[in-house]
């Protein structure tokens, strides 16, 4: 890559100190260059949801242990300080949430919300705020958005209300967006609409995204990139054709297989045996070791090394055989 | 694979396999939103409108529909969690909870439910092996044969009853409260499981596990499913017979088969096609229903699908379409079947529809 990438994280750990110390991300290194949309995939507990906190810096300082580096633009995030974090925040990345009823302030309107975040960003008046604001709704196609802009979060529905947070997300023109499963509490009928809003503004202001999320279906929708994590660590990374059609790393090819259709009817579902490990107690080795059906000792004492092949990459010491029609990554 | 055991006899099959095992009759509830009895201001969400269905012995239904239409209130309408404003049910061809019909104890003991939050529905000081063998022990059955039934309950569903049997809620993992949760339900040995979005809460690799055992147990206790669920992959995968609900109201009914390849109703076309597509070169590139469910308390009139039909049509604003069979088993609620509804489109599709029913 001749420019550098807009985000790079380096050897990021994240743990959350208490009675018990909770590992939640390990040696977590990524890359994204401006305007590619990554998909991060995983089941709950996995550290999706933890790597875009700490990229937001949303974790309390007191009670985690952050180490590695994030990079945005070449600027250190972990070092940001004061104004400079705040406009850091919003500013350059902003975040859509999973729950946009619990993300809004209930007492003040969307309106004066959005307004808000915009006259802390930039130096404009009310009426400007207003307006842009009124923009906004209008751009996430939210219908007689005028009216919209003086309704609160409780009055909106729920595709609605996460139509109003992505307006709000927007509102300060980000240079990175993080979507933290935006579609999971929405109906399919609504899941499917709001996909394809995020993919129409993605194209339009050229942004990178990095979209959290456990459904392969809606990762293959929105993502360019797909990395699959499993207990606080990236495990395989591809494009997304390239990792639908051979994943390389067993827990991949478990979570593609075990994904409902309508093939499997009337036979038995392919599982992925057993559950996510504690994090608390992590094993010394691979952490899908118990669970998988191709670990050996090795697998169980040693952590697999990222072994790199172009655009693709894992960290598994077994992994399945390269497939031959494995499309062009 | 318990014993029988004289004080919990085992439930019978009455009516024969022709009888269906649940007849639903017309089943409505209201709820009065702000505002009580004497207000004048009083709005009604009409969150069960009506509805009438069937379901066989040993088949798998399942209730698809967005949020706020109606499906769990069905669901808790049938268990009777709810009370229903009118409305009847007919268990194995006995009435249920009329008189010289079924008593609702025993109605309870052929129906058992699962819920979707795995945690709040079971007791946080009650361990898993208490909480199985509860149910049996209130209906009547000693100690030591209701935990004897719960450990075997308990090790038929994954769970080791020596190491999980003495676990709290709070000690198991999501996907192992859903399975003590299951084993709760067929303690008493059920005849009609309703499944109410059990597996929406689940991770992927851990939702397969559960569905699995859900069709093991099925084949082997000869199980009736009542499957609620918005997720359609699972649905296609589980059911057998599908009902489609639309604010409060069921608009299709017919086999997964058929409706997941000639759906009549426009809704459930578009929402059997509202999912995300799995091909990376073939993404969706346009949504197949557009805004969001309309609000159940000020239904548009007529039909109640209208507002968001790409077919609506004045007769659709005029009369409400009732469910009509366009092929065996295979019913819906649109004036596009009904040649005689008025609407313009009607008649050359319903002679479509009939030369298919002879294909």
């Amino acid at each position: 890559m001749t420019t550098p990438p807009l985000l790079s994280v380096r050897g990021l750990g994240l743990q959350f100190l208490g009675e018990r110390t909770t590992t939640a991300l390990t040696d977590l290194s990524f890359e994204l260059a401006s305007g590619e949309v990554l998909a991060l995939l995983g089941e709950s507990g996995c550290g999706k949801s933890a790597t875009l906190r700490t990229l937001l810096r949303l974790h309390a300082p007191q009670r985690t242990r952050i180490t590695g580096r994030i990079e945005v633009e070449g600027r250190d995030v972990l070092a940001l300080q004061g104004c400079d974090l705040q406009h850091y925040r919003g500013g350059v990345v902003s975040m859509v949430f999973q729950e946009p009823g619990l993300a809004f302030d209930p007492v003040y309107t969307i309106g004066d919300q959005i307004t808000q975040a915009i006259r802390a960003h930039e130096g404009v008046d009310r009426a400007a705020a207003r307006q842009r604001a009124l923009q906004m709704l209008e751009r996430v196609q939210i219908p007689q958005a005028r009216r919209r802009l003086d309704a609160y979060a409780h009055e909106l529905s729920g595709g609605m209300r996460q139509r109003a947070m992505i307006a709000l997300a927007l509102a300060c023109k980000p240079k990175l967006l993080l979507a933290d499963e935006p579609t999971t509490a929405l109906d399919a009928t609504v899941q499917i609409q709001i996909l394809l809003l995020l993919r129409e503004l993605q194209r339009e202001t050229g942004m990178s995204v990095i979209f959290v999320t456990h459904d392969i279906g809606a990762a293959i929708e929105v993502a360019d990139r797909i990395a699959v994590m499993y207990a606080g660590r990236i495990v395989e990374e591809n494009s997304v054709a390239g990792l639908v059609a051979a994943p390389r790393h067993p827990y991949s090819a478990g979570l593609l297989a075990s994904t409902v259709g309508a093939a499997q009817r009337g036979r038995v579902l392919p599982t992925i045996g057993g559950a996510p490990p504690d994090l608390a107690a992590l094993p010394p080795g691979c952490a899908f070791a118990p669970r998988c059906e191709a670990a050996d000792a090795r697998c169980r004492m040693e952590q697999p090394a990222v072994v790199r092949d172009g655009a693709h990459a894992w960290s598994c010491w077994n992994p399945r055989p390269s497939s031959e029609l494995s499309a062009p990554g | 694979m318990s014993a029988p055991d004289p004080s919990l006899p085992a439930l019978v099959d009455r009516g024969g396999p022709a009888q269906p095992l649940l007849i639903v009759r017309d089943l409505r509830k209201h709820f009065t939103v702000r505002g009580g009895m004497f207000d004048r201001n009083a709005q009604r969400v009409r969150a069960v409108d009506g509805i009438s269905f069937t379901v066989a012995k040993g088949e798998t239904l399942g209730i698809v529909g967005e949020s706020g239409c109606g499906k769990s209130t069905t669901a808790k309408l049938i268990a009777r969690l709810l009370p229903a404003d009118s409305g009847e049910l007919v268990f194995d061809g006995d009435g249920v909870g009329q008189f010289g019909g079924m008593a609702l104890k025993e109605f309870r003991r052929n129906l058992q439910m699962v819920f979707q939050d795995s945690f709040a529905s079971l007791n946080p000081r009650l361990t898993a092996i208490e909480t199985v063998a509860y149910g049996p022990q209130v209906h009547g059955l000693a100690r030591p044969a209701a935990l004897a039934r719960a450990g075997a309950l308990l090790a038929r569903v994954g769970l080791a009853p020596e190491q999980f049997g003495s676990r709290y809620p709070h000690e198991l993992s999501g996907g192992q409260r859903q399975r003590v949760n299951i084993a709760r339900a067929l303690a008493f040995e059920p005849r009609l499981l309703i499944l109410d979005e059990a597996v929406a809460a689940l991770d992927k690799s851990v939702q397969a596990q559960v569905l699995n055992l859900l069709q093991e147990l099925k084949a082997e206790r000869g199980l009736t499913y009542l499957f609620i669920s918005h997720d359609l992959h699972v649905v296609h995968y589980l059911a057998d017979r599908l009902l489609v609900m639309y604010l409060g109201q069921v608009v299709e009914v017919g086999p997964v088969d058929r409706l997941y390849g000639h759906a009549r109703h426009p809704y459930t076309r578009a929402l059997l096609s509202a999912v995300p597509s799995m091909d990376p070169a073939r993404r969706t590139e346009r949504s197949p229903l557009a805004g969001d469910p309309p609000n159940p308390i000020d239904p548009p009139s007529g039909c109640r699908f209208r507002d968001r039909c790409a077919h609506a049509h004045a007769a659709c604003a005029a009369v409400a379409p009732v469910l009509r069979e366009t092929v065996a088993g295979h019913w819906a609620a649109c004036h596009l079947d009904d040649a005689g509804s008025g609407h313009p489109e009607a008649p050359a599709r319903a002679a479509i529809a009939f030369k298919a029913s002879f294909a």
